[in-house]
């Protein structure tokens, strides 16, 4: 097995300890906002090393590429609609349960 | 190779069904839109996993896809208003 496959599948467990992270955060955490952060970043941080991972793998240039705008596209919209949520939580406005 | 990506997209996949459990008990909205946040992110990793094993390059553009419509979810879920008798 040469370097490049075994850090590849480093990246791939991190990544998915990552998300494993990120999903107990959002069953096991007390309240609304503290389960926003752990879900947030460990996810967005997870692909990332996902997509790492990945990259040796990847047919060609461009693929790879792709890779990186999927990435970048999930970090975007997860901060903004964690942005948003947080928002509306502390607007209170919508929420059935108060 | 294989088997590692197929274990981690398992991994990931047991990850979307625990989140279930969030979207059951809730208790607020934004809870289970967090959830449906987390599925998507999952959904795109699964995704990203699966291409070089099934060989399937086209796969990556599902992926796209997915996490633009997850922007436009999370948005419209934001966008709702408990006043809004309208419609």
């Amino acid at each position: 097995m040469d370097p490049v496959q075994l850090l590849s599948g480093a990246f791939l467990l991190v990544g998915g300890f990552f998300f494993v992270a990120g999903t107990v955060g959002l069953i096991r955490l007390p309240d609304r906002f503290s389960r926003l952060h752990a879900l947030t970043k460990a996810d967005n941080v997870g692909l990332g090393f996902i997509v790492l991972g990945l990259m040796p793998m990847a047919p060609d240039l461009f693929y790879g590429l792709k890779l990186v705008l999927v990435w970048l596209l999930v970090v975007i919209a997860g901060a903004t609609g964690a942005h948003l949520i947080a928002k509306r939580a502390l607007r209170g406005d919508g929420e059935d349960v108060r | 190779m294989s088997p590692l990506l197929l274990t981690v997209a398992l991994v990931l996949m047991a990850g979307i069904a625990a989140g279930l459990i969030r979207v059951a008990i809730g208790p607020t909205p934004s809870d289970r839109m967090m959830a449906a946040q987390l599925m998507g992110t999952s959904g795109i990793g699964v995704i990203l996993l699966l291409a070089p094993v099934l060989a399937v390059p086209a796969l990556i553009d599902v992926a796209l896809i997915f996490s633009l419509l997850a922007a436009v979810a999370v948005t419209a879920f934001t966008r709702r208003r408990l006043t809004n008798h309208g419609d």
